[in-house]
């Protein structure tokens, strides 16, 4: 393998890290608010590009306005999920039944989206999709560069809705103590029906972004969710910035190795380093005791 | 005299009851006595990772079942199909198929989608004595076995690049291709093809300059693609089992500026509209796919099941997967089985299909050796020309048109 090879994959691992970012990025702010592990992530992204691909096929809506619909239409989503499902977990078991119910609504999107698109691929397409910019030698794609602005800007929206406004006070008191919360006047069950609504329509974002750089169909999803929930624990579960972090390092590992020495090898390496990173620190690169003390 | 009486009882009871029990099993789905309806039972990927497959494989049993009705059925009996669901699961087609011949009892069982799940499914069928006959089943793996009962419809694949690698070896050398990069999925229907290509390649004097196999779990090909790009390779050879990949490198390479001058992949151009919509419009003028049949295919009765399918389901006949002539066959090749022993006897209806007779099916003539593979149809090469997906290989057989060589740039 030569150095320009070895270049070429980290920044590829970069910017796919920042696309994998974009996807994990409501996952971590589910499990921060609300305790829950989202396992229908994955279709949630799918569904997201399907949102995308009617608006731009049926509508002649491009891919980044169109954000301007499913984004609110994703956060209504995640509301009626929060309302109808999540918030009849009881807390003792929360986190656990959560595995059992976000898998339900995974197979009932996946069952409306088959029901209403079929099972064939599709891919989004525009008119920067497949148009690179040479940079250093390295044609660098569009699409992958929209993505990892889209992440980054998302962080920096996401941190400062966290950090700098009163409802961040209130998702981040209901993630340290939901009584205390309650006590101090936080309107818990508001604040965390807001928030995976928030989480949910964030992987509009990711999901259009996906869907312009991988064909997919309503069974897409299950290939995604294990690398997301990779990501999120070895960010650390509930840290925005740990899942950008660890998509980034996730991916440069993946594509250096797949590049290096062989694909087959890629996935073995990276959950190699996640066993050993988790064993020096169980709660992940960012995780929420790091998190609380920001 | 009473303990006598109950045992009799109870004795007489179990005898009913099982009676009973074997009425409902034969009369759920075997052949049964008299007219009454047949039932053929399959199990498809209606989900996962082959859902698109299994689901183009489910029209082209139900086309066939609606086909052979309209004739009458298989000796005077209606036939009913039962498809289960295995979710592209090697353990949940096991299930399928006892539940489908130790339980429901059907008369016939057809294939599933896929190497990796005929080989077990194949092995539950064997274990109760079924014809196991097949479309998308054609690995080696399958017929490395030992198994006597099953038979695949379809090309075998090991063979499937050959006729695409012997025509660029018979280029003139001026013309010819100077250097190749493969790679694959590590699945059981790809990973035998591409050696032998490989083989005949270099043979040729085609060099070899990447080669890779890659987990079919993989959801980012950016590496692999880039990695090919960057080998500039004059042939990519790929591995893939599915629209996706193909899908994946196609879009990689347009953003590396990267126009082999030969692009063929195992499957996913052979899908259709499905493809084009995948890859983009344009995009797809000039790869190639191996495969046995085509929507444009020569042969009456494909004709007719083309004409039928867009009957039934609409669309137009670029749009048919070719999945949907594998299952047609399947359901044609085991239907003259039937007709031919006049029964539903498993071992008759293997011994049949072993005798080296020659059967017909929309995919062309089909004859099968001992191990169950179609020895009577050579694989041809297809290639996208504008917008149609034509015959193109071997070059002197009838309906075969010139390839496009080299490959049109992409339209981005």
């Amino acid at each position: 393998m030569s150095v320009t090879d070895l270049l070429h994959a980290i920044v590829d691992g970069i910017l796919t890290g920042g696309v994998y970012a974009l996807m994990a990025a409501g996952l971590t702010l589910i499990f921060g608010v609300m305790d829950i592990i989202n396992i229908a992530q994955g279709i949630m992204v799918v569904l997201g590009a399907y949102l995308s691909y009617a608006l731009s096929t049926h509508l002649g809506i491009g891919l980044l306005p169109g954000l301007l619909i499913t984004v609110p239409a994703m956060f209504l989503l995640g509301v009626a999920i929060e309302f109808g499902f999540m918030r009849r977990l009881r807390e003792v078991d929360r986190t656990g039944m959560s595995i059992l119910i976000t898998f339900a609504v995974a197979i009932l999107i996946e069952g409306v989206l088959s029901a209403v698109f079929g099972v064939d691929y599709v891919q989004l397409h525009a008119s920067y999709v497949d148009r690179s910019v040479r940079v250093l030698g390295f044609y660098l794609p569009y699409i992958y560069l929209i993505g990892f602005g889209l992440a980054v800007a998302l962080l920096v929206a996401l941190y400062a809705v966290l950090y700098r406004t009163k409802f961040g006070r209130a998702i981040r008191a209901s993630l340290q103590n939901r009584t205390a919360a309650d006590l101090i006047g936080v309107n818990v069950n508001r604040t965390r029906t807001i928030s995976v609504g928030i989480g949910v329509a964030v992987t509009a974002i990711g999901g259009m972004v996906f869907g312009a750089t991988s064909a997919f169909n309503p069974n897409s999803g299950y290939d995604l969710i294990s690398r997301l929930l990779a990501i999120v624990i070895l960010g650390g579960l509930g840290s925005i910035g740990g899942a950008m972090a660890a998509a980034i390092l996730m991916l440069v590992i993946n594509d250096v190795v797949a590049v290096w020495w062989s694909p087959t090898w890629a996935p073995l390496v990276y959950f190699a380093v996640l066993v050993v990173v988790l064993s020096v620190r169980p709660q992940g690169l960012f995780g929420r005791t790091a998190v609380r003390a920001q | 005299m009473n303990i006598f009486r109950r045992c009799a009882v109870t004795a007489l009871a179990i005898a009913m009851v099982s009676l009973l029990a074997a009425c409902g099993s034969s009369s759920k789905g075997g052949a049964g006595s008299g007219s009454g309806p047949i039932t053929i039972g399959a199990s498809l990927s209606l989900s996962g990772d082959f859902s698109a497959d299994g689901q183009a494989f489910e029209r082209g049993y139900e086309l066939w079942v609606h086909d052979q009705n309209a004739k009458g059925g298989l000796l005077g009996h209606k036939i009913r199909l039962e498809v289960l669901s295995d979710a592209s699961s090697p353990a949940q087609v096991v299930s399928n198929y006892e539940r489908l011949i130790g339980s429901d009892h059907v008369a016939l069982v057809f294939g599933p989608f896929s190497t990796l799940l005929t080989l077990p499914s194949a092995r539950v069928a064997a274990r109760y004595g079924y014809a196991f006959v097949e479309g998308a089943g054609g690995g080696p793996a399958v017929f490395g076995t030992g198994l006597h009962n099953v038979f695949d419809v379809s090309v075998p694949i090991k063979d499937n690049l050959v006729t695409f690698a012997q025509w660029v070896a018979s280029m003139p050398a001026a013309q010819r291709p100077k250097t190749a990069a493969y790679a694959t999925t590590n699945d059981p229907f790809t990973q035998p093809q591409i050696p032998v290509a490989q083989h005949i390649l270099q043979a040729a004097g085609v060099k070899t300059l990447s080669s890779t196999v890659f987990p079919s779990e993989v959801t980012d090909f950016t590496p692999i693609a880039s990695k090919l790009a960057s080998a500039d390779a004059d042939i990519v050879v790929l591995g893939s089992v599915d629209v996706p990949t193909v899908s994946s490198f196609v879009h990689a390479f347009i953003q590396q500026h990267y126009n082999p001058k030969i692009f063929i992949a195992t499957a996913g151009p052979d899908q259709g509209a499905a493809f084009v919509k995948a890859v983009g419009a344009g995009n797809e003028n000039g790869i190639f796919v191996p495969n046995g049949w085509y929507p444009g295919f020569q042969k009456a009765d494909s004709l007719q099941m083309v004409k039928e399918y867009i009957a039934r389901y609409g669309g137009s006949a670029s749009d048919i997967n070719a999945d949907v002539a594998e299952a047609y066959s399947v359901g044609q090749v085991l239907a003259q089985a039937v007709e031919a022993t006049h029964s539903f006897d498993q071992s008759k209806i293997i011994s049949y299909l072993h005798s080296g007779v020659t059967l017909n099916s929309v995919q062309g003539p089909v004859k099968f050796d001992a191990l169950g593979e179609n020895t009577a149809q050579k694989t041809l090469t297809f290639q996208w020309q504008n917008g149609a997906l034509v015959q193109t290989l071997p070059t002197n057989t009838p309906g075969s048109k010139p390839p496009l060589y080299p490959k049109p740039n992409w339209v981005g």
